[in-house]
C-alpha cells in the first residue's frame, strides 16, 4: 500500500488530502472526523508546499493499547521554524495567510507534535483516534 | 476546470460540485469579480452542499471574494454548508462573520430577495 504522497505541487496536495481520506474512511471514521482528518493534511501538505517547496505527507493506521487511529506524518527538509512558539499563535502567518493552519491543525486532532530546526527542516505527527 | 456561474435576473448563482483546489479557487475569485461587473449583479448566492471540507486557504479565498463583491456592490450569501464542514471551520479558528448564510439554496435566494429589497 502506498501510503506517503510527496508534494512538490499544488495538485499533490489535493492527491494528499483524497489519500486521507480514504484511509479515513477505510478505518471507520465518521464524516465529521474526515473532514478533520482531511483539512488537517490539506493545511500541512499546502505548508510544505508554501514554506518548504518540496516534502512528503504519510498517512497510515496507527495502534496503542486499546484504541486505532490514524496517523499524518508529514516531513520536509526546508527551512524549518525559528520560533516554534510563535508559529503555534493563532494568526501568525509570514505569507498573508490567516495563520489559522498549525494551531488550527493541532485543534482537529487528538494529538500533535512538531519537531523542527532551522536550515534543517520541519517533522510533524498527527493522531487522530477513532471513537 | 472552472466553476459556472449563472446568472438569475439581477443575480449570479453558483454551485461548487467538485472538491475545489488552488488554482480552481482563485480562479473562481476572478470569474465571480468578472461576472458582477459584467451583468451588474447585486446579489450572488453560493452553494457548498457538495464540498465536504473547507481548509484555511479555501476560506480566505472565500473570504476575501465576499469582501471584493460587496467592494463591487453585490451581497454574497452562502448556503448549503454541511455541518462536518462547519465544525471543522470553526476547530481551525476561522469565523466567517459578517457573511449571509441560509440552509440551501432556495433559502438562500429568498434571503437574497429580502437583503436587496431594503
Ligand atoms: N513546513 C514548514 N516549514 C517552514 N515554515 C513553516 C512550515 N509550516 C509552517 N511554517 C511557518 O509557520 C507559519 C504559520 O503556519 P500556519 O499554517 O499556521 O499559517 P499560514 O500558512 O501562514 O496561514 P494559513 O495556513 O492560515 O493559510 C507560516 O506562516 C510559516 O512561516
Ligand atoms: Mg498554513
Amino acid at each position: 500500500m502506498d501510503s506517503c504522497v510527496k508534494i512538490i505541487n499544488e495538485w499533490d496536495i489535493v492527491a494528499a488530502r483524497q489519500l486521507g481520506r480514504n484511509v479515513a474512511k477505510d478505518l471507520g471514521f465518521g464524516t465529521v472526523d474526515q473532514a478533520r482528518i482531511t483539512t488537517a493534511i490539506s493545511e500541512l501538505a499546502r505548508n510544505i508546499y508554501l514554506y518548504a517547496g518540496q516534502g512528503q505527507v504519510c498517512i497510515e493506521k496507527t495502534e496503542a493499547v486499546g484504541k486505532t487511529g490514524l496517523i499524518i506524518i508529514s516531513e520536509d527538509q526546508g527551512p524549518g521554524i525559528n520560533d516554534l512558539r510563535k508559529v503555534m499563535e493563532d494568526g501568525f502567518s509570514t505569507s498573508g495567510g490567516l495563520g489559522a493552519g498549525l494551531p488550527g491543525v493541532k485543534r482537529l486532532v487528538d494529538e500533535f507534535t512538531i519537531e523542527s530546526n532551522p536550515g534543517e527542516g520541519t517533522l510533524i505527527k498527527a493522531i487522530k483516534w477513532l471513537r | 476546470m472552472r466553476i459556472p456561474i449563472l446568472k438569475l435576473h439581477d443575480c449570479l448563482l453558483v454551485s461548487i460540485q467538485w472538491e475545489l483546489d488552488d488554482q480552481t479557487a482563485l480562479q473562481f475569485q476572478e470569474d465571480l469579480l468578472h461576472k458582477i461587473h459584467e451583468t451588474s449583479a447585486r446579489g450572488v448566492v453560493i452553494d457548498f452542499t457538495s464540498i465536504d471540507f473547507i481548509d484555511s486557504f479555501i476560506a480566505k479565498v472565500l473570504g476575501d471574494v465576499i469582501s471584493m463583491s460587496k467592494l463591487m456592490g453585490a451581497k454574497v450569501v452562502i448556503t448549503g454548508i454541511q455541518p462536518a464542514v462547519a465544525i471543522t471551520l470553526i476547530e481551525l479558528g476561522i469565523r466567517l462573520e459578517d457573511v449571509l448564510t441560509a440552509l440551501d439554496l432556495e433559502k438562500g435566494l429568498e434571503k437574497l430577495q429580502r437583503e436587496l429589497e431594503d
